[in-house]
């Protein structure tokens, strides 16, 4: 007797207390931290940012477990955030493909705007990257040598289609040159196949050839922002140069669809914490990200015009 | 000498108390992590990462990589004493390991996998001390013609290898690339082979999941069938002095299997496409075919245990090395150790060695400390793997099935991998009825996906022209090698085929 009035008491004490706990939802078990790009790159390595800084200050109650699925331009990311059985423990960190993959293949059934928005965590900037033993230092002459070696010139990306392949395509439209393009698994491989002199270009995040630029391996002519960087005084801008053009790379977390509005709130909390905290910021600031922060609506707004643009920018690379 | 003085700090500072705890508690827990079928040192590290944060940073990396070497050990134990391969590193470890334990000389096996993993790890971190920042350089110069070059050597060491049945080779190969292709195409994109359009085909064909399928359920049913039950129990002298013994007998008999596991494993892991499975694969390809007696290999070779347990130990310290000076993992490991160095500000780069120099120095003198420490760790812990052994063939059979699947099931929770592991053990079972190699496939379906893409960015560079693998100074010589060894055995049986119709 004594037990059942102890659990009672027990049981009743937790009830006074319980309804705070139960409306907050948690998750129960590790949660699938979906990366749709190769190890390496700069999704990957702000996929791992992110999942160190809910680490260190111990946010989630389950561990976020980074999962690299990079396969078919990230459509096996997108696959895989279509398909789970559990999509209040599934999440995606995104880049540009999130937007094109889906408009180049259609064939995979994926519909974008059925994804839960979570969080937009910045915008990532891109740079015209050569090996300093080019001896190319300003963006004319680099025109000017792709010129010359008559579709030759060999550049490099990760891949027809991704996000430094539309800029390439428009740089190549806009001063009417051709180069070779090679495909690589992930803007890491990207960055150390210039720095081992493989390729000869590349369009590549700040944070991805960020190493090699210090050991000053490798030198920016040009960025695609909106305007000159503070890491890279005196590197034009290509709006500058006449063109009126800037591409960023979006760096957004999103979960997948049917994903519950309760544990939606969670990771926005979550996400929104890691966003104010001090380590997301300096990232921010040291990687050379833009912040571009949205709420959830603001975010499929978002969607929709970046679809728009890249419908646009894919048909111009055909 | 400035060198020898900032390993000698390093190996200080990995000495320290805290750090010295923190080496033995993750090498024990790494031991286990490893030899858990399905959990590797990925998942290790990753939930072990938050209690890297009560610590500084120095130490939070000594304890993972502590971890990450003990995993290593770990990997060879379930392949020998259950057949199951721990983690896709070890899969190379139960083709001649499981045999041995076949044979009653489990503790041999264990013995000398322990030992050539100390050595692969010893040789790799002294080369890795001595000449990180060249070799840094020399994988740079690595570009796709390379590295196809390397795979293409590795294939034709396997089909170069004498004592098997050449034309069940090359298709045994040709299955496991075919297995290999199922997935979307890393270059363009698009979806290849998904068979019966079945949505679990498009991540690809996981290589644990077929290890495990071929080797834990194909050799369980090959050994019920094989031997109806009755099999050799293990020796029951699991004394200090057997083990020391054994350690002798390692040495002398795979001196040769070591030295080669170590060498090429380290150089196969510094390449940024590459990493521990590859390398402990082609480290036992090598062994096998310099060895005087090939045919003995996948019988219960001393050699065919420690070269691949050499081999990933090597590659293991080697991966780090595009992890700290390019920012690469080369391993998903290396990619979480990667994670954690971003979060203590340390940037990975040509750089680091010069500015977060006593960084670096801690984390190479605790490869050190870590390797000694695991290796007597996984000496201690033998007599208990073996124990498990003793269990009567009818109780261990039903927990291998049972370890298998779970271990499947554990990397990405997908009730498919599971009716492909089965379909892989049935598979396997009568492909070896008819006495196909599997070892062949497996390594087809690890090399693939890296020989792929090489090959096309190739074509790529050169416009279509396959000269470009013979007119560069590093990969012209890999080609020629290659060739040649794809040739010999083709020879070879060409003749033999005139002389016995002439005779």
């Amino acid at each position: 007797m004594k037990f059942w009035k102890t659990l009672i008491a027990g049981m009743s004490a937790l009830a006074l207390t319980a309804p705070a706990a139960i409306a907050e939802w948690q998750p129960r078990k590790p949660i699938d931290f979906v990366i749709m790009a190769g190890p390496g790159g700069g999704a990957d390595q702000i996929a791992r940012f992110i999942q160190s800084v809910a680490e260190k200050k111990d946010l989630t109650s389950r561990p976020l477990i980074p999962n690299n699925k990079g396969g078919g331009s990230g459509a096996e990311a997108l696959i895989l955030l279509n398909t789970t059985n559990d999509p209040d423990h599934t999440i995606l960190v995104t880049l540009n493909s999130f937007f094109s993959t889906p408009i180049r293949q259609p064939e995979l059934g994926v519909d974008i705007q059925t994804f839960t928005p979570i969080a937009m965590m910045g915008v990532d900037p891109f740079a015209l990257w050569v090996h300093k033993n080019s001896g190319i230092e300003t963006f004319e002459q680099w025109v000017d040598t792709v010129k010359a070696a008559d579709g030759e010139y060999i550049t490099g990306g990760t891949g027809s289609g991704q996000e430094d392949s539309i800029v390439f395509a428009y740089v190549n439209n806009a001063f009417g040159i051709e180069s070779k393009y090679i495909p690589f698994d992930g803007g890491g491989a990207v960055a150390a196949a210039l720095a081992g002199e493989q390729i000869n270009a590349t369009v590549n995040n700040p944070a991805e050839a960020r190493g090699f630029f210090q050991a000053g391996d490798v030198r920016p002519l040009l960025v695609f922002s909106d305007e000159q960087m503070p890491a890279y005084p005196g590197v034009p801008t290509l709006k500058e140069k006449g063109h009126d053009f800037s591409y960023y790379n979006q760096r957004a977390v999103v979960g997948a669809p049917g994903m519950s509005e309760e544990a939606a709130e969670y990771y926005r909390a979550l996400f929104t914490e890691i966003y104010n905290s001090e380590e997301w910021q300096n990232y921010l600031e040291t990687e050379s990200l833009s912040p571009l922060w949205m709420d959830a609506d603001e975010q499929r707004a978002y969607w929709n015009v970046q679809v728009d643009n890249h419908t646009k920018l894919l048909e111009g690379m055909e | 000498m400035e060198i020898l003085s900032l390993l000698g700090d390093g190996m200080l500072v990995a000495l320290q108390p805290l750090n010295l705890m923190l080496i033995l508690i993750g090498v024990s827990l790494g031991l286990f992590i490893g030899a858990m079928p399905g959990l590797g040192s990925v998942n290790g590290v990753a939930i072990l990462l938050p209690i890297t944060f009560l610590v500084p940073p120095g130490s939070a990396i000594i304890f993972l990589a502590a971890i990450y070497y003990g995993a290593m050990y770990g990997g060879a134990i379930s392949s020998i004493t259950l057949g199951i391969p721990g983690a896709s590193t070890a899969v190379a470890t139960t083709f001649d390991g499981r045999p041995l334990a076949m044979k009653g000389m489990a503790r041999l096996a264990l013995v000398a996998a322990a030992v050539g993993s100390f050595v692969g790890g010893t040789v790799s971190n002294v080369l890795f001390s001595f000449l990180a920042p060249l070799l840094a350089t020399v994988a740079l110069s690595f570009g796709p013609p390379e590295i196809f070059a390397l795979m293409l050597l590795a294939f034709a060491t396997f089909v170069g290898l004498g004592g098997d049945d050449i034309p069940k080779t090359v298709f045994s190969i040709c299955f496991g690339l075919v297995l290999a292709t199922v997935g979307f195409d890393q270059i363009s994109g698009a979806p290849r082979l998904i068979l019966f359009d079945m949505t679990g085909f498009l991540g690809g064909i996981s290589f644990l999941v077929l290890a495990i399928g071929v080797y834990g359920i194909g050799e369980m049913l090959w050994t019920i069938e094989s031997t109806r039950g009755e099999i050799t129990k293990s020796e029951a002298d699991i004394s200090v002095k057997g083990i020391i013994e054994d350690t002798g007998t390692s040495v002398k008999k795979g001196w040769k299997g070591m030295s080669i596991g170590s060498f090429l494993g380290f150089f196969v892991g510094i390449l940024p496409a590459a990493g521990a499975t590859p390398a402990s694969l082609m480290s036992y390809a090598v062994t096998k075919m310099v060895s005087k007696n090939p045919e003995q290999f996948g019988q219960g070779h001393v050699g065919g245990v420690a070269a691949p347990e050499a081999g990933n130990n090597s590659a293991s310290t080697g991966s780090m090395l595009p992890m700290l000076t390019l920012g690469i993992p080369g391993s998903p490991t290396t990619a979480i150790l990667l994670g954690g160095m971003v979060i203590w500000g340390l940037t990975p780069g040509p750089r680091l060695f010069v500015e977060q120099s006593d960084f670096v120095w801690g984390l190479i003198g605790s490869f050190y400390i870590s390797n000694f420490f695991a290796l007597l760790v996984n000496l201690t812990f033998i007599p208990l793997f073996i124990w498990m052994l003793r269990m009567p063939f009818t109780i261990l059979a039903p927990l291998i099935f049972v370890l298998s699947i779970v271990g499947g099931y554990a990397a990405m929770q997908d009730m498919f991998d599971i009716w492909l592991l089965l379909a892989f053990g049935f598979g396997a079972f009568f492909l070896r009825k008819f006495d196909y190699p599997l070892a062949p496939a497996v390594l087809a379906i690890v090399l693939g996906p890296i020989a792929e893409p090489t090959l096309r960015q190739s074509l790529l560079l050169s416009s279509g022209d396959p000269s470009i693998f013979f007119t560069r100074p590093i990969a012209a010589p890999i080609m020629l090698v290659a060739i040649i060894l794809l040739l010999l055995p083709a020879l070879k049986f060409l003749r033999r085929g005139k002389s016995s119709r002439a005779a």
